[in-house]
Parts: C-alpha cells; structure tokens; sequence
C-alpha cells in the first residue's frame, strides 16, 4: 500500500497515458478503417488494390515488431517522433485494418435488396454508403468494433516496450524499486479489465439503444464469427 | 441479382470466380457507362499516381538517409545470415505449437467449466476467463519476469513466456470453444436424448465432436494470435524471431533492414495461416448452406 500512496502521480501519469494512447489509436483507426473500407468496396481498382495490401500486412503483422520498427526503425530514415506517438501510431495503423474488415463485413450483412432499393431510387455509390448501408451496417459492427477496442487497449501495453511511460510501464518500474509485486499487478489488472469491462458495457448499451427490436439483440451472438477474438 | 447489375470491373471478378454469392459491396455501384468507364479510368490513374507518390516518398526517405545500399540488404540472402534468424523461427515455431498444444485443450476445459451446472465451478471459470481475456499478455510476462522471482519462484526462460501465452490463449479459446458448443443445433441435444444418451455422453460422443469441427477455423486463427504473442519473447530474452533480430541489430547495426526482414516473415507466416482459416471457413459456410 505504501509502495501506491508514495506514487501516486507516477501511476496517474501511467493511467493517463494507458486511456490516451488507446482512445487516441482507436478514434484514429475508426476514422482510417473505415476510409480503407470504402476504398475496398469502391468502383476504382487501385484503391481496393492498395487497400486490399494494408489489410493484409497490418492484420498479420505482430503488433510488437510494428511498434519497433516504427520506434527504432523510423529514425534511422530521418524521422524523429516522440515515443508516445510512436505509440498512437502504430495502434492506429494495426487498429484499422481490424476495423477495416469488420466495417466490410458489416457492409455485407446488408441485405441485398436495401442496396437495389437504394440503387434504384438514382442513390449513387457515395450516397447508397451513406444513407442507407453504413447505417445499417453501423448496427452488426459494434461488436465487432468493440473487440477492436478491447484490442486496442490490450495493445496499448506493448507500448511500454518502447518506453512510453504508460501503466504497465510504470508497474514494472516500480515493482523494480519496492518488491511489492502483488498490489502493483493488481493495480494495473485493475486499470485494463475496468477499461475493456467499460467499453463492452458501453457496446452493449449502444447496441441495444440502436436496435429496432431491443429484445432480439441477442439473437446473432449465437452464430459463428471465426474473425471474434483474432486480434491481440 | 442478374448480370446487368453487377458490379464493374469485371476483371476482378474474373480473379474472384468462388465468390458467387451476391453481396451488398456488389451493388453498390452500376456496371459504368462510357463516362463512368472514363471517369473510373481517371480516378484510378490518379489514385495510382498518389500510392506510388506515397511509395515513392518512403523509398525518397530511405535513400537519403543512406538505408537503400544494397549492401545493407543482400546480406539477408547469406547462409549463415539465413541460419541465424532461422534458429529463431525455429524457436518461434516451438513456442507457438507447446503454447498451443497446452492452451488449446485448457480452453476446452475452460468453456466446459463455464457452461457447467455447478454455479460456483461455472463462475470460477468466468471470472477466470474474463480476467485473462481483459488483460494485456505483457502484464502476466512482467509478472513471471519480475513478480515472480521476488516471492522466489524462477522459471526457465521458455516457460516464462509459453505459460503467460497458454494463460491469456486458454482465456480466448475457452471463448471460441464456448460458441462452437452454443452454435450446434439444438435438435442435436434432442436427438442425443431421444436415443437415450445422458447429459455427459450426449456432450462428449454428440456435441463437442461437431462443435470442435465448427470452431477449426477460429483456432487457426487462435494460433496467428499465438504466433503474434510469441514476439514477446523480446522483452523475456528467449531466442525467438523477433528477439534473434534485437541479436543481429546489435551484431550487424542494420536496424531498419533486419526489423523489415524480420516483419516480412512474420506478415507471410500469419498471412498463409489467416488465408487457411478463412477458406476453411468458407468452405464448411458453403457446405453448411447447400445441405
């Protein structure tokens, strides 16, 4: 307990970098994600090309060696970014090709004929994505993107092997220092179960405020989805 | 949907034949008149011409700071080069297949613990699972690298980093196991007890076989999460790939050039193994849909 109250601000300061580089690599990898996604579904061959490869090297790329190449790596070509940046930016980059797949996947759970329909009253590409398949869409991927949160904050972890000062950091500096493994493992346990706990609730609530029938929301979490969990 | 309304670009549907399947990304946009083929054939120049602008900048970068010699990047192609971060890959290997040899059957006991009618076993295993799956594999290899020594307990290297990964993998298969168990039809359960199987033989003969089958392509998948996992290896000093390449970095001074090299290889393994699981997947989808 004492080894807690005497660092307060180091654990504070650890707490806060946990929640901002994962906030910050998540908004990032929605907003990118979904950009990828829509060049993937697009009429124009190079972007889904481009797009199609992203995916591939990010969603197989281990998140470790993408943090150290981006860490260690990049200022050896001439560029120079604060560690904790470094950070945002590969969680954002890994992230959206986890988001990227699932906002296609969403796309595609669409029914058919709500794209016809669309089509037919004179919609065009942009406009059948907007008002009427993303919305829908929207629904089939929060948990998915939910997931992809929970990965996020997982990831975030591994941003202390790049020294960016985040909790998992700061627990094993201190356990360093004062031998006092137990309450800091539990301290930082604490911080990463209350953040992926927290954005599950918040998913679950937000799906059942968008859904049309509030008491069949569960009905699809019985089927298969073998991509659930393939993220770390 | 009929013909004249598929998508354009018919030249990727010719490199895509399995998937017949009509899918909303496919009629999102009309088969293009001559002015839609004439503006697609701009954007897509102009869309080319920004990705190798893009490309071109990186490669630009590497070349000014003196990282495109050749001679930084053939040396990858020596023997005893190759050798060297093979060892490694070898160690990532055998990490991966014990963690998932142990993992994969822990998590089956996991899910079935959870599913359990004895309140207090199924809620152990939920604050168990909940527990592994919501916290970061760093932090129980932290805890073995430096919790544990404190309270005199050592373990070799190796186990320090397989047993974090069987702990938090058994967590995320006991999952995918769970779901393979709900996902099998109810009538099988009916039809198991009809014949008069009981509760035990009826999982054990009827259910799980067909639900291990329903989750192979999520375990494949389970096992590129290993894979990933092994990496960290760099932070508990055991010789897998990535921790070979920290070795050879600190050999060769060829930072950029072997962490690429290293990446490549992990992207092609996980990619090959990704590629496995989706077919499989799509393959038992399809046969599932047709009978």
């Amino acid at each position: 307990m004492q080894a807690i109250a005497e660092n307060i601000p180091l654990l504070v300061q650890g707490i806060a970098y946990t929640v901002a580089l994962t906030l910050l690599g998540y908004v990032l990898a929605l907003i990118v994600g979904t950009v990828l996604a829509v060049c993937r579904v697009s009429p124009i061959p190079p972007l889904r090309w481009a797009a199609t490869i992203y995916v591939e090297i990010f969603r197989n790329i281990p998140l470790l060696s993408l943090l150290i190449l981006i860490a260690f790596g990049l200022p050896d070509v001439g560029l120079r970014l604060p560690y904790f940046w470094c950070g945002v930016l590969g969680l954002t980059l890994s992230s959206a090709a986890f988001v990227c797949e699932n906002v296609r996947s969403g796309i595609n759970t669409v029914p058919v004929g709500h794209a016809e329909a669309a089509r037919s009253i004179g919609l065009g590409f942009f406009g059948t994505l907007r008002y009427v398949v993303l919305p829908q869409a929207f629904r089939t991927m929060i948990q998915p993107l939910v997931n992809v949160f929970i990965g996020t904050v997982i990831g975030s972890a591994l941003c202390s092997a790049i020294a960016v000062s985040e909790i998992t950091w700061v627990t094993q500096t201190l356990n360093i220092q004062y031998a006092q493994a137990v309450i800091m493992f539990l301290v930082a346990g604490a911080v990463y179960l209350g953040m992926s706990l927290g954005g599950s609730a918040l998913g679950g609530a937000l799906e059942r405020a968008v859904s049309p029938d509030p008491h069949g929301s569960s009905r699809r979490r019985n089927t298969l989805d073998v991509t659930a969990g393939a993220q770390a | 949907m009929s013909a004249s309304t598929a998508p354009a670009a018919p030249a990727s549907r010719a490199t895509r034949p399995r998937r017949t399947s009509s899918t909303a990304t496919q009629v999102l946009f009309d088969a293009p008149g001559p002015k839609g083929r004439a503006r697609i054939a701009l954007l897509s120049i102009l869309s080319s011409v920004a990705i190798l602008a893009v490309i071109g900048l990186g490669l630009w970068q590497f070349q000014k700071n003196g990282q495109l010699d050749p001679n930084k990047w053939v040396v990858y192609l020596r023997a005893d080069y190759l050798a060297f971060l093979g060892r490694g890959l070898l160690g990532t290997l055998k990490v991966t297949a014990v963690a998932a040899v142990v993992a994969f059957p822990f998590g089956l006991l996991l899910a079935l613990a959870r599913l359990s009618r004895f309140g207090a076993l199924s809620r152990a295993a939920t604050v168990w699972i909940e527990f592994f799956r919501g916290i970061p594999m760093l932090l129980v290899v932290y805890a073995f690298l430096l919790a544990l020594p404190a309270y005199g307990v050592t373990v070799p290297r190796f186990w320090m980093l397989v047993i974090p990964m069987i702990l938090v993998s058994a967590a995320t298969t006991a999952e995918v196991f769970r779901a393979g168990i709900k996902a099998v039809d109810v009538g099988q359960h009916e039809a198991a007890a009809a014949i008069g199987l009981g509760r035990r033989d009826a999982l054990l003969s009827v259910i799980l076989p067909q639900a291990v089958r329903l989750v192979l392509p999520s375990l494949i998948l389970a096992l590129v999460t290993l894979l990933k996992d092994s990496t960290l290896g760099y932070v508990v000093s055991y010789n897998e790939l990535q921790f070979q390449g920290k070795t050879m970095v600190s050999i060769t001074r060829y930072l950029v050039q072997t962490y690429v090299v290293v990446s490549i290889i992990y992207i092609a393994l996980n990619f090959l193994l990704t590629r496995i699981a989706l077919a499989l997947d799509a393959r038992m989808k399809a046969r599932a849909s047709a009978s």
